[in-house]
């Protein structure tokens, strides 16, 4: 059961990476790679966890067994890049959106 | 307070906050923001320098952010630390990126309409890719990375008058976020296993378990995808092309970056690994596909930027093909005595030399296209009376990534192509093909755009401040090409020499 969570972050990377790669819409593109890192986020928290063990907070702590802070400061962090890539991401399908009117990646790629 | 001892981090500090200061100087001034940028990048490059004095007199800088010591569990809970680590690897990339950046961005401030956008921008790219050479931890190394993509990709797009800039970012960022989130999930598999994520402190407890492999499989796709080798190519020409010609000297030394952490992960963290031959031949094969595909690709183009872009995903092989028969070989002394070293100073050098060269040429391409209004080949000609300068830098930089003597590009090439030779023949005569085949399509670019019949009548020579970073890089090629003993000597014989001395990097942290 414990390897549950690493299951489900290697499917969800797995499946982001194959709508990356087979989708022709852009949002779905996006959200494709706001997949990944979802993935990938669940698979850091899960390197940190310990079972029975309570948040890494060390005022009034009930015990001692705390699941290790170190992978959530990381996926803290890659949250909020990936945030910053989604949002930018978006802003670029809008821009692509006004200047052709379609979001579909075959209908303008760069041509020469 | 010692501004030496902090150098480090100031260099990564300094455009950092002087990007975040660029939207309160343009509400000052509306001329500050450009002088702001252009005085943090010398700064940054004085900082660069003196640091790089030291690493290539063999010292190994080391600055801790945060605890002083990792056993420092006291009163202040654990210990929170960040690792920068500057050796003479570090230092030769951080040279070339500090440079060139601070030369694009002197060269871009004709061409920039409202400044404080586009400078914040740059400057935050500059801070990434020093972040990124000077990192000593994997998870930094993911930040810095992320923080690259994001400036570079809004810098990529930031003529907004047409369509294809758009698209061109698009694509650069959904394959540079996927190659950044697998190195955050290669950082997680080290730290799942070793609790660890300083690179230094992992090279000694490595275990080259399965998941290892899967995290150096991971690495290595990633930083090659970023550094544009085939078959991970796809967004080089589009970014290179479409972005603006200063940007696009940025992004060269930007995929360096990428290259100067391909190459630390493969022989710091994994050069005592048992498959790290395949990883050799993978690294070969990169390169040699990269060589030879990119300058056939390039032959083919009418569009002045992509063509060169093509030339850079070219030339990127070559130090790929260095690097990767030095891995080969790693751990074979007597090999790696007799060509290894060899080519891996190559590589190196061809490093420098193509930052140099390279950037050039996007330059000299920004100020033609600024000219004469097109990027179209066959809408070019005659330019070499009217600007002769320009044509001058131009026939520098073509004649350097040809590799002819006695300019840089030589220099190096002539370095792989003999240690090459020694390792397969075959190898060093592909590459030998491929130097002939750029040669062919310079001259071709350069008929093209400088002799034949003039287009535009009224068309002048850019101003001087355009020209000053391109004739101060062309200085550079010769001079680094009249003395290539000083500079293999003095910059890429250490850096050599730190990447293949596993122990001095690891020692110099614990």
């Amino acid at each position: 059961m414990s390897n549950l969570v690493f299951v489900a972050a290697a499917m969800l990377i797995t499946v982001g990476l194959y709508a990356a790669m087979t989708r022709r819409n852009l949002i779905k593109i996006v959200m494709a790679v706001s997949v990944v890192g979802s993935g990938v986020n669940l698979f850091l928290v899960g390197t940190g966890y310990r079972e029975n063990s309570i948040a890494p907070i060390f005022t009034n702590a009930p015990s001692l067994a705390m699941v290790m802070p170190t992978p959530q400061a990381l996926t803290l962090t890659s949250i909020v890049i990936n945030l910053a890539i989604v949002a930018m991401m978006l802003s670029f399908a809008m821009k692509i959106y006004q200047h052709y009117g379609t979001l579909d990646s075959r209908e303008r790629r760069l041509k020469k | 307070m010692n501004l030496l001892a902090h150098a480090p981090a100031l260099a990564i500090a300094i455009p950092l906050l002087a990007a975040f200061a660029m939207p309160i100087a343009s509400r000052v001034c509306k001329r500050l923001p450009k002088a702001l940028s252009v005085a943090a990048l010398a700064f940054t490059e004085l900082l660069v320098l003196s640091l790089a004095a030291q690493a290539f007199s063999g010292k190994t800088i080391t600055y801790a952010l945060g605890a002083v010591s990792p056993d420092n569990v006291a009163a202040a809970g654990f210990p929170v630390r960040i690792i920068l680590e500057i050796d003479a690897l570090s230092a030769l990339f951080a040279i070339a990126s500090a440079t060139i950046a601070l030369l694009a961005i002197i060269y871009s401030i004709k061409f920039v309409k409202d400044g404080s956008k586009f400078f914040a921008a740059a400057l935050l790219m500059v801070a990434g890719m020093l972040g990124m050479v000077f990192t000593g931890d994997i998870f930094s190394l993911f930040v810095f990375i992320e923080l690259l993509t994001i400036s570079s990709a809004a810098l990529i797009a930031f003529y907004s008058g047409r369509g294809q800039p758009y698209e061109a970012a698009f694509k650069y960022l959904v394959v540079s976020s996927i190659a950044a989130l697998m190195i955050l999930l290669s950082a997680g598999l080290f730290y799942g296993q070793y609790n660890l994520l300083n690179l230094a402190a992992l090279a000694g407890v490595l275990k080259f378990t399965f998941l290892d492999k899967i995290a150096l499989v991971l690495l290595t796709a990633a930083l090659a995808m970023k550094c544009g080798a085939i078959p991970l190519h796809m967004w080089v020409s589009d970014a290179y092309g479409e972005a603006p010609a200063s940007v696009s000297a940025m992004l060269v030394v930007a995929s360096q970056a990428s290259l100067y952490a391909l190459f630390r992960i493969s022989f710091i963290l994994f050069g005592k690994a048992p498959l790290i031959e395949t990883i050799a031949w993978a690294l070969i094969v990169f390169g040699v596909l990269s060589m030879f595909v990119g300058v056939s690709m390039a032959i083919m183009q009418k569009d002045i930027k992509r063509l060169m872009a093509y030339h850079a995903v070219s030339q990127t092989g070559y130090m790929l093909l260095g690097a990767g028969v030095c891995l080969a070989v790693i751990n074979n002394p007597a090999a790696l005595t007799a060509f290894g070293i060899k080519a891996i100073e190559g590589s190196l050098f061809h490093v420098i030399n193509h930052t140099l060269y390279k950037s050039l040429l996007f330059l000299t391409a920004g100020a033609v296209i600024y000219r004469l209004g097109t990027r179209n080949l066959n809408e070019m000609g005659g330019l070499a009376k009217k600007m002769p300068w320009t044509a001058a830098f131009f026939v520098i930089g073509a004649l350097a990534i040809a590799g002819l003597p006695p300019f840089n590009g030589f220099a190096s090439k002539f370095l792989l192509y003999e240690s090459v030779f020694l390792f397969s023949p075959i190898l060093s005569a592909i590459a030998m093909l491929v130097s002939i085949m750029t040669l062919a399509s310079f001259v071709k670019v350069f008929y093209a755009v400088f002799l034949g019949n003039e287009v535009k009548t009224n068309v002048k020579e850019v101003p001087l401040i355009v020209l000053a970073p391109m004739a101060l890089i062309a200085i550079a090629i010769i001079l680094f090409g009249l003395f290539p003993e000083i500079v293999l000597e003095a910059i890429v014989k250490p850096a050599a020499g730190a990447l293949l001395n596993q122990t001095a990097y690891t020692g110099s942290v614990l």
